[in-house]
């Protein structure tokens, strides 16, 4: 059904004072992508080009015993093999990638495995061939002995008492301090507020339960590539689907110890990325094969590479005890979460514990997180990380406690909401947040107040993420017909280029159309951190803003100059400079550039920026299924999304935004998961088999946009992009057990899950 | 080395001939040997819809076909949907209607959908999610893109 008797998607407006900022222009690499003329990562081609091929680990924990590569460098059209000693030894550091802290020599690990495979699938060599089928026949010539070692595939198997360790040198990291231990755990944390065993006595209803959730994927259509060519004058160039061209530039200076200026980073168009496409996979041994040939190396995953070797989200083990008095003020909340990291330590437990409690107002909270390593690949981020993990547990603990307590879930978490001035458990206190307005336009919604189908069951969470600023550069140039070219360093995944040209737009007072943006190389802009942690449009934006503010400024220095007026005396608004005192005085910018050259030069605007007002964003979900009684099959009827923006910048994207990320979160709670063998290999390494929402699994996905504006953007504006992903399994979980009475804390829910639960 | 087939094929109105090995796919001799690389590949396995194009009339996944098998064929890609300059409806209703986020999906689901409203000009929704149900997109949602193929069904009526 599209045709409702409502608006399926509402923007909620609270300034409307804007020209350009709230409408919805066509972004401007639009056509290019309509018409298949926009050049994503694997389709850059260079003269020379090589293909390259890696070979990975048959075993989830293994030593290497030797490697011999000798027949494979002798087949015919091979041109290159290297293998991890190819790598300069650089002594061992932290490294900021992106939202997450990497140590480097685990970074290299992940990327040619040394001494030891950590998963199935982790990267052992790489040959560069005339074609990819060569190189491919190459991979099964090189020779590797293996000495298997027993593996563990979960936080249990790998948190036992005399569990395989992945890294003997790795010792627990102890609420701050090293304790020496050597184990698979590399860090346990607390965060801890009040005093929760004084808050579970003054409890009237309790309810305590465990959690469980396995490793998914982003699932970004366009698998990760990268071409590199090492220069004879010691200059490598990147071209790469990426999240973050400076990450890619800065990990590989560090990787190769090599100068950062001497390595220029070229982002292509990127089909996807959704966290998976903030870390470096293949980037370094295209790098490293072009070094050894002298033409540029391209490298395309497969999709089952890309399951098997780049980085999922993590399976967890949550267990949450929450206490309430008989009114519905929550007394006491306790968290216990452990993430698996995969090889590697660094899960996203710690972005969890900053997310499960913070819708709520809580005097007593304890927070438990460990990051746990197991034999599988390194996770990396998805979507507001680690957040619907703990959201799966703590969303639903809440829904049984307003079932003890006989409340509306709704009024439950309106109770005990989050407003500005709430100090979160793991510390910041709040600013200006949402969360009650999401809340409570949840509970009016034409969807929350209609009569449920006949059999079908209705669930509602909300979710939370919490947002980055970081870095971000921008320049604007004025073109003598008063048009502006844009240049930034975010890549565009969804449509940011438009948002953030919309911002500049703005404050020069000429339309969207009118500025040119464009992504450029890490020669061409300043650093710019990665687009990711819902900060793009929030930071780059901002940087937008204030170089369009400096364009302003000096537009109106030159207006004085050639009025010869005092310019404290002019002003610009809607693209028109006049002066306050004197009402001949009027050009517009139009006019004004194109007298630029003849009076002193043009004028190009900049900015570098870090904002700090990032303001978290708060995403509820009302949702109502079906169950199939023979098949345990679900079907989701009807779905409402309702997302704090602060200010929508372009409603569609937002919409966009919050439909893509709820069909994301449908597809975790329902059908995705790593199907792993005894041996610690995935079974569904195709796209048929882990299976991803199709459009005839779902209804259309309503929006309602909630505009709580952030008092830390110009706008107002606040990141959008991950918490919608945050509230789908709860809701979806809580929509279940309204429908049949069994709580489901296992996912994902397949058909076989739920009819088992309808049996029992 | 392989011995090469020379294939003599019509992509997108244009006679073209290509040499290729007999165990590449027609995907890849579109984007490796032919050059147009606006057909996508998400996984070179028949699943996920990124490489769909029509061959004589019907859609078909590229990865799955094998170059040989365009001999005497005629092809559409998505280079071949617009006119010249001109957008067809069903590109510019997926821009006016934000229907691509990342845009990778796109090409598939716009040459699957031009087949859909050639076939069946005013589809149901749950026509165009079943017809649809073999492209994959991780960004939208769906929503968007469903929107779009009924805007785009209304336009090229109109037209
Ligand atoms: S690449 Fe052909 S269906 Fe995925
Ligand atoms: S727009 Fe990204 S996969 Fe569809």
């Amino acid at each position: 059904m599209t045709t409702t008797d409502y608006d399926p998607n509402v923007v909620l407006s609270t300034e409307n004072d804007f020209k350009v900022v709230g409408t919805r222009p066509v972004r401007h690499d639009g056509v290019d992508k309509v018409t298949g003329r926009a050049i994503y990562g694997a389709d850059y081609d260079a003269s020379g080009l090589l293909h390259g091929k890696i070979l990975r680990s048959p075993h989830a924990h293994a030593k290497i015993i030797s490697i011999d590569t000798s027949k494979a460098e002798a087949l015919d059209g091979v041109h290159a093999v290297v293998t991890a000693a190819d790598f300069p030894e650089a002594a061992d550091k932290i490294m900021e990638l992106g939202e997450d802290e990497t140590k480097l020599r685990d970074l290299r690990g992940n990327i040619l495995a040394r001494d030891k495979v950590l998963y199935v699938g982790h990267a052992i060599a790489g040959i560069a061939a005339t074609n990819a089928h060569v190189a491919e026949e190459a991979l099964s010539l090189i020779e590797v002995e293996f000495e298997v070692l027993p593996s563990v595939m979960t936080t249990d198997e790998a948190m036992a008492d005399g569990a395989p360790i992945l890294h003997e040198d790795q010792t627990t990291e102890e609420l701050g301090d090293d304790s020496g231990v050597v184990s698979n755990v590399a860090k346990h944390f607390q965060h801890i507020k009040g005093d929760i065993a004084e808050g579970f006595k003054q409890a009237d209803v309790i309810v305590e339960r465990e959690y469980n959730t396995v490793t998914v994927h982003q699932g970004y259509i366009a698998p990760h590539n990268g071409t590199a060519f090492w220069s004879a004058d010691g200059r490598l160039h990147i071209w790469c689907e990426t999240q973050g061209s400076f990450v890619v530039r800065d990990s590989l200076a560090d990787l190769l110890d090599m100068p950062v200026s001497m390595i220029r980073v070229t982002p292509t168009e990127i089909g996807g990325g959704f966290g998976g496409k903030i870390p470096i996979y293949v980037e370094p041994v295209a790098a490293l094969l072009s070094k050894k040939t002298g033409t540029p190396v391209k490298i395309v995953m497969t999709r089952k590479e890309t399951f098997e070797g780049s980085g999922p989200t993590p399976g967890s083990k949550i267990k949450i005890k929450v206490g309430a008095t008989k009114e519905g003020k929550i007394t006491a909340a306790h968290a216990w979460m452990a993430m698996e990291a995969g090889a590697y330590a660094g899960s996203p437990v710690g972005a969890a514990a900053q997310c499960v409690f913070a819708a709520y107002d809580l005097e007593n909270g304890l927070i438990d997180g460990f990051d746990v390593v197991v034999n599988k690949p390194k996770t990396a981020a998805y979507r507001a990380p680690g957040s619907p993990n703990a959201a799966f547990g703590f969303e639903q603990a809440l829904n049984e406690l307003a079932e003890k307590l006989g409340m509306d879930p709704i009024d439950l978490r309106l109770k005990n909401v989050a407003t500005e001035g709430t100090r979160r458990v793991d510390g910041p206190v709040f600013q200006r947040i949402g969360a009650k307005e999401v809340l409570e336009s949840m509970r009016e919604h034409a969807h929350y107040l209609s009569e449920k189908q006949e059999g079908s069951g209705r669930g509602v969470a909300i979710g939370f993420w919490f947002n980055i600023g970081f870095d971000s550069a921008c320049n604007i140039a004025l073109n003598k017909d008063g048009t502006v070219n844009l240049t930034e360093g975010s890549t565009d995944v969804g449509g940011s280029r438009t948002s953030i040209a919309m911002q500049a737009a703005e404050v020069l007072g000429i339309s969207a159309e009118d500025v040119r943006p464009s992504v450029v190389d890490t020669d061409t802009i300043g650093f710019t951190a990665v687009t990711g942690g819902s900060r793009t449009t929030f930071a780059t934006g901002w940087a937008a803003y204030e170089a369009a503010q400096d364009v302003k400024k000096q537009c109106i220095t030159r207006a004085a100059s050639i009025w010869d007026v005092d310019p404290d005396h002019l002003q610009m608004e809607d693209g028109i400079i006049s002066s306050k005192t004197d009402s001949e005085l009027k050009m517009t910018i139009k006019e004004l550039a194109a007298q630029l050259s003849d009076t002193g030069g043009g004028i190009t605007g900049r900015a570098s920026v870090k904002p700090r007002g990032v303001g978290g964003s708060f995403c509820g979900n009302i949702v109502d299924l079906s169950i199939d009684q023979e098949t345990g099959k679900i079907t989701i009827d009807r779905f409402t999304a309702i997302q704090d923006a602060g200010k929508a910048l372009h409603p569609s994207y937002v919409e966009g935004q919050m439909q893509g990320g709820s069909v994301q979160g449908i597809g975790w709670e329902l059908n995705e998961e790593y199907f792993m063998s005894d041996e610690g290999k995935m079974n569904n390494t195709s796209l048929l088999d882990y299976r991803m929402p199709t459009a005839l699994d779902l209804p259309m996905i309503d929006t309602v946009i909630v505009e709580v504006a952030n008092p830390g953007h110009p706008f107002g504006v606040r990141g959008i992009g991950e918490a919608n992903i945050v509230p789908p399994t709860p809701a979806i979980a809580n929509a279940v057990y309204d429908s049949c009475g069994s709580r489901i804390t296992q996912l994902p829910m397949s058909p076989g899950s739920i009819l088992e639960a309808l049996k029992s | 080395m392989t011995t090469k087939t020379h294939v003599q094929t019509t992509i997108n109105g244009e006679p073209v001939d290509f040499l290729c090995e007999p165990r590449q796919s027609l995907l890849e001799c579109l984007r490796d040997v032919i050059g147009l690389t606006g057909t996508k590949e998400g996984c070179g396995d028949g699943n996920c819809g990124a490489c769909t194009v029509n061959i004589d009339g019907r859609i078909v996944t590229s990865c799955l076909v094998l170059g040989v098998e365009a001999q005497g064929a005629s092809i559409e890609t998505i280079e071949g949907v617009a006119d010249g300059t001109n957008l067809h409806p069903i590109q510019l209703a997926f821009l006016e209607g934000a229907a691509l986020q990342c845009g990778i999906c796109t090409p598939g689901f716009i040459i699957a959908t031009k087949a859909l409203l050639e076939k069946n000009p005013d589809p149901t929704e749950h026509e165009i999610r079943f017809w649809l149900a073999n492209n994959l997109c991780r960004c939208t949602g769906y929503d968007k893109i469903v929107r779009a193929v009924q805007d785009a069904a209304k336009r090229m009526q109109e037209a």
